[in-house]
């Protein structure tokens, strides 16, 4: 039984002290990138921009593809319950209203998650590795402000645009179905779902984005900087990385649509 | 009688010639302590070597001289200031005044040799790029790499990526160089280009040079004094004549590389690894 209790004693503690170690670098890194260039240190706009592209340009073809066919599963799914009810005019407003508000941040994190989460813990856990880290802090070079405050900014800037992209390309795979099944013209459907939208669905989940964006940054960075010995360990933290974001940045969705629906009622 | 200096203990730095004195240090890693005490000076301008076998600890006290690690307790004094008080503007400017050249080279993958060598220069100086540029042919030309400078680090043999990485190292002119097992996995050629390079900079820039290696032909080659460590303690300290004509029977051991007696018998080999089980289970 003390056994147990121990077990459980030190899984808390190691989570609560894994937390903490995410917190810290989160902040350091918002730091560097609100406060610190109003004391005289620039911001890398260079190394920031060269994230920008990797994260959010590079990943534009496949997010488009996975919220086209999402928008359409949607529209799908949604019709199923409608047209028993003789309403399917609001397949519009069921797939942009979900897309805006929940699915379309979620979807454009988890691919973020995959493509650029996965590569920054790579990234880290190989310069770890290899001494890099290391040489950078010899150098008098702080690799928090070299290394993670480009992909920090990169990424909460690159997150909530991507998340407006998979909005509309949502949309776009619903008005698949709406244009063939639904009676809608293409002009229509468009017009039907900007009707159903309330700037409110937009902004939720544009600071869910910005939100994600920094957890996913977090994660994958505390996980890489955090690489024991070995290219073994570089797989395992690319793994953890992976895991932890899709678990952090749900918990986190949870927490903000919460706080939105006790603070804003809908 | 052996010549070896064993290590005196006194408070503060001896000499005010010292370019580092490090003071009872003790360096653990969780529960296990490495270095036990660690106390010595390291002269302006010479060349010290610090010796030991693997796991002897020196490259941990080669770490925590840089500042990688923390001391659980002891001092180090660089350049006549305490680390442990310093600021972390002082601290800051000290590492700008050091430079390190890794086991691996740790050159950045992503970053040509241009560049990499260039960075220290971008980060901490307002200096033109057209500066910058001549700078890092300088440096490159120092090191025998001139015209790399768009090469990438993978494009490099070992011996070169060393070398480039002794250029990086060297960029913003430092006082004092460190080199860890500058010539780990090297043939026996290159590796005495790099140990050749050493005593370059040594003779064209009077630098104060540590160097960590266990292969004693570069440490008797390269050395003004060493420094042996065996478990985490100064075992021997002294000029290579003194090592040489020492009779201290860890040095004695280590400079003849005579094996360890407990392995040489196979039955005292399983003996030990008995003893070793008996005492993890205690």
């Amino acid at each position: 039984m003390t056994g147990v209790l121990a077990q459980i004693g030190e899984t808390v503690i190691d989570t609560l002290a894994y937390l903490g170690g995410l917190a810290r670098l989160g902040a350091r890194a918002a730091s560097y990138v609100f406060v610190a260039p109003f004391r005289g240190k620039p911001l890398r706009l260079g190394r920031s921009i060269a994230q920008a592209m990797e994260v959010g340009v590079r990943a534009l073809p496949i997010l488009s593809l996975i919220t086209f066919f999402i928008g359409l599963i949607l529209a799908l799914q949604a019709a199923y319950e409608l047209k028993k009810f003789g309403a399917l005019n609001y397949v519009a407003s069921a797939v942009v209203i979900s897309m805006s508000r929940e699915l379309g941040p979620l979807i454009t994190a988890i691919v973020v998650i995959g493509r650029s989460g996965s590569a920054f813990a790579a990234e880290l856990g190989t310069m770890k590795v290899s001494e890099e880290i290391d040489a950078l802090e010899t150098m008098a070079i702080n690799p928090v402000q070299f290394l993670v405050t480009p992909k920090f900014l990169a990424m909460i800037i690159m997150l909530p645009c991507l998340t407006i992209w998979a909005n509309f390309m949502g949309v776009l795979g619903g008005s698949l179905f709406g244009v063939a099944q639904a009676d809608f013209t293409f002009g229509g459907y468009i017009h039907a779902s900007l009707d159903a939208l309330f700037l409110r669905d937009i902004t939720t989940g544009l600071v869910k984005s910005v939100m994600f964006g920094a957890t996913i940054t977090a994660v994958g960075c505390y996980e890489g900087l955090n690489t024991g010995g070995g290219a073994e360990q570089v797989g395992r933290s690319t793994t953890a990385a992976v895991v932890t974001s899709i678990f952090m940045v749900i918990a986190v969705d949870l927490v903000f649509t919460a706080l939105f629906f006790f603070l804003g009622g809908k | 009688m052996s010549a070896v200096l064993q290590p005196a203990q006194p408070q503060r730095p001896s000499s005010d010639v010292a370019m580092i004195s490090i003071r009872d240090l003790r360096v653990s890693y969780g529960e296990r302590e490495i270095l036990h005490g660690i106390s010595f000076d390291v002269l302006k301008g010479e060349t010290m070597v610090i010796l030991g076998g693997s796991g002897s600890g020196k490259s941990t006290l080669l770490r925590t001289l840089v500042g990688l690690e923390t001391p659980t307790s002891g001092e180090i004094w660089i350049r006549g200031k305490n680390t442990a008080a310093m600021t972390a503007a002082e601290r800051e400017e000290t590492r700008k005044k050091m430079g390190m050249s890794f086991q691996g080279g740790a050159l950045f993958g992503s970053m040509t040799v241009g560049q990499n060598v260039a960075l220290p220069l971008k980060e901490h100086t307002n200096l033109a790029d057209s500066t910058v540029d001549i700078m890092l042919r300088l440096k490159l030309e120092q090191v025998g790499l001139a015209g790399y400078e768009d090469y990438k680090p993978s494009q490099l043999s070992g011996g070169m990526k060393k070398r480039a990485a002794v250029a990086r190292a060297l960029s913003m002119d430092p006082e004092i160089l460190f080199f860890d097992e500058p010539s780990a996995g090297l043939d026996p050629i290159i590796a005495a280009g790099i140990d050749q390079l050493i005593l370059e900079l040594k003779k064209a820039f009077h630098m104060t040079i540590i160097v960590v290696t266990h292969e004693l032909a570069s440490a008797f080659l390269i050395a003004d004094r060493m420094v042996l460590i065996d478990k985490g303690h100064v075992v021997a300290l002294g000029t290579m004549q003194e090592m040489r004509e020492s009779v201290h029977p860890r040095v004695r051991q280590f400079l003849d590389r005579v094996a360890e007696p407990e392995v040489e018998q196979e039955l005292d080999y399983l003996q030990m690894l008995t003893k070793e089980r008996t005492r993890a289970r205690r």
